[in-house]
């Protein structure tokens, strides 16, 4: 039980890694809620019997994101090293790290968001239309705040399945604490740094979990 | 007010074509309450949410107090919508906001000024009885509360329409009465021309001053709502009145008398104020019959009393006629049956 010392843990670079992974994941949250929620609204209505019912159009973006979806994480990554030095200039570190992580996590929250907007009781929005909502008006009025509930769940899987993403892209030289479980405690056969990354990455799903259950208890008026 | 001129829908179901309906003409005059009746796929639905164009008909017209929607854009269409409200047999409210939030939600929508939708929820709020309520939400109010959150909220921008779409399908009878009386008084308070639809002759009965019965999409009969009732022409009409009335029973009492001989049967109606009065048993005594009395009902229609007497004449022939005919000449409807 050598790797119980942590002897080989350098806390600098453990205090290192996590900033790097929790800015990765902050800017990629937030950039994928910005792409993925405008994409799943989209999707949304447009597919059939929605307001802006469009078969075409809904086959061709449903097609795009699910082709995103099946791409393993860590293939799409190397995949798009072109596209991600295109964007941001280099492919390394927190900087190159967030638009693979982007591109991996919309497509996936758009489709949740997709999910729960389906949810919402079709009659409300009737009832907006009969008032005379305009079809923006029953999205920004109507379609999102009664999905509330169901978009926080759907950020907070989206973040978790984040965590795991930017753990991955330590692979391709991403940085933060999957980077750091990889050289030192895979390449270099240093568990016990591997172990305080494992640590660390749980115990920050768990905050993101409870508090995205709390909000979402919240906000559940059902 | 209301105008519908030869409207037809159908719908498009897997590449087949499923009228819904058949040519509608009907028109609704200001301040009345009309009531459409059907059975469940009747088309009731249909035609009630052409009127504010939720459902754009196939072909027709649909003139709101002179403007027809049909041809209107999608945003001259929204604006004219705010002058008809609609409240719906499920409420449809949202969930995510308060009582308060939903009774100002179409004056959100409509871009008020602050200060004008806080007045208007307050008065919208004691109009329909929630005062207490301001804060809740909808997942904590009672079916007859929510119908009631949902007419404020149709009324918060002062329309000259309200379309009650099953309103008080949903809700006990209890309720139901609460609600209609509610709808009632906003009637007579607003002048407001309300259409509903109905599966209930009870509904139809209780507020309607006319009603038209609608069947495989078509109207197939209408008019005063006690002329209707008392009168029933068609058989989907006969159907619906024997809902409140035990008409069925009265057959069988009919026939069962009839079987044993030469009877004078008669049904005698009472309309208003003589409803309440011994015309029927005056006469008899002037004219020396006796009666029994086989079937009845003596109720009230909207505001108007009346009462519908099956009666058996044990007189001679002579008196009986005359019994008849004084009844007639006193003003009552006298069938011989």
């Amino acid at each position: 039980m050598e790797w119980l010392e942590l002897k080989n843990v350098d806390w600098s670079e453990i205090g290192i890694g996590t900033v790097d992974t929790l800015s990765m994941l902050g800017f990629s949250t937030l950039f994928t809620i910005l792409i993925g929620l405008p994409l799943g609204v989209i999707l949304f209505l447009t597919s059939r019997g929605q307001l802006l019912a469009n078969r075409g159009f809904y086959l061709v973006a449903s097609f795009i994101v699910n082709v995103l979806r099946s791409v393993p994480f860590i293939i799409l990554m190397i995949l798009l090293i072109p596209v991600t030095k295109a964007i941001v200039g280099t492919s390394l570190g927190v900087l190159g790290s967030i638009p693979p992580l982007v591109i991996g996590a919309a497509p996936f929250f758009a489709r949740l968001v997709e999910t729960s907007l389906r949810e919402v009781d079709r009659g409300v929005t009737e009832a907006a239309q009969s008032m005379g909502a305009s079809n923006w008006q029953i999205v920004w009025n109507v379609l999102l705040p009664e999905a509330r509930s169901g978009l926080i769940a759907g950020i907070t899987i989206t973040t978790v399945a984040l965590v795991s993403y930017t753990a991955m892209s330590g692979v391709i030289g991403g940085g933060g604490l999957g980077d750091l479980a990889i050289r030192y405690g895979y390449q270099r056969f240093q568990t016990d740094v591997m172990i305080v990354t494992v640590v660390i990455l749980l115990v920050l799903v768990q905050i993101l979990q409870s508090l995205g259950d709390r909000l979402v208890l919240k906000y559940s008026r059902k | 007010m209301i105008q519908l001129r030869e409207l037809h829908k159908s719908y498009l179901v897997q590449g087949n074509k499923i009228p819904a309906l058949l040519g509608i003409d009907l028109s609704i005059k200001k301040g009345e309450i009309y009531g459409i009746i059907g059975h469940s796929g009747a088309g009731k639905s249909t035609l009630i949410r052409c009127m504010n164009l939720l459902e754009r008909p196939t072909t027709g017209e649909v003139i709101i107090d002179g403007v027809d929607l049909t041809k209107l854009d999608d945003r001259r269409l929204q604006e004219q919508r705010r002058h008809v409200g609609m409240i719906f047999q499920h409420f449809n409210l949202l969930s995510s906001a308060t009582v308060g939030d939903n009774i100002a939600f179409p004056l959100k929508l409509a871009k008020r000024p602050k200060a004008e939708i806080k007045q208007k929820v307050d008065e919208l709020l004691k109009l329909v009885g929630l005062e207490d309520h301001r804060d809740k939400y909808p997942a904590q109010l009672s079916g007859g509360q929510k119908q009631r959150v949902g007419i404020a909220r149709a009324l918060a921008n002062d329309p000259k329409v309200l379309l009650c779409d099953e309103a008080t399908s949903a809700l006990d009878p209890q309720t139901t009465n609460s609600i209609l009386a509610l709808l009632l008084d906003i009637n007579r308070k607003l002048g407001l021309t309300i259409v509903l639809i109905t599966h209930e002759m009870q509904v139809i009965r209780s507020i309607c001053d006319r009603v038209g019965v609608i069947d495989g999409g078509v109207i197939v009969e209408e008019g005063d709502v006690l002329e209707v009732f008392l009168k029933p022409k068609h058989p989907t009409t006969q159907e619906f009145v024997e809902q409140v009335a035990d008409s069925h029973e009265l057959r069988e009492a009919v026939a069962h008398e009839k079987a044993s001989g030469n009877r004078t049967i008669a049904r005698v109606t009472f309309l208003g104020e003589q409803t309440y009065k011994p015309i029927l048993f005056q006469t008899m005594r002037e004219t020396g019959t006796v009666f029994s009395i086989l079937q009845g009902t003596i109720s009230r229609m909207k505001d108007t009393p009346y009462g519908q007497l099956v009666v058996e004449l044990e007189g001679n022939a002579e008196q009986n006629k005359q019994a008849i005919e004084k009844l007639r000449e006193r003003g009552l409807e006298v069938e011989v049956i």
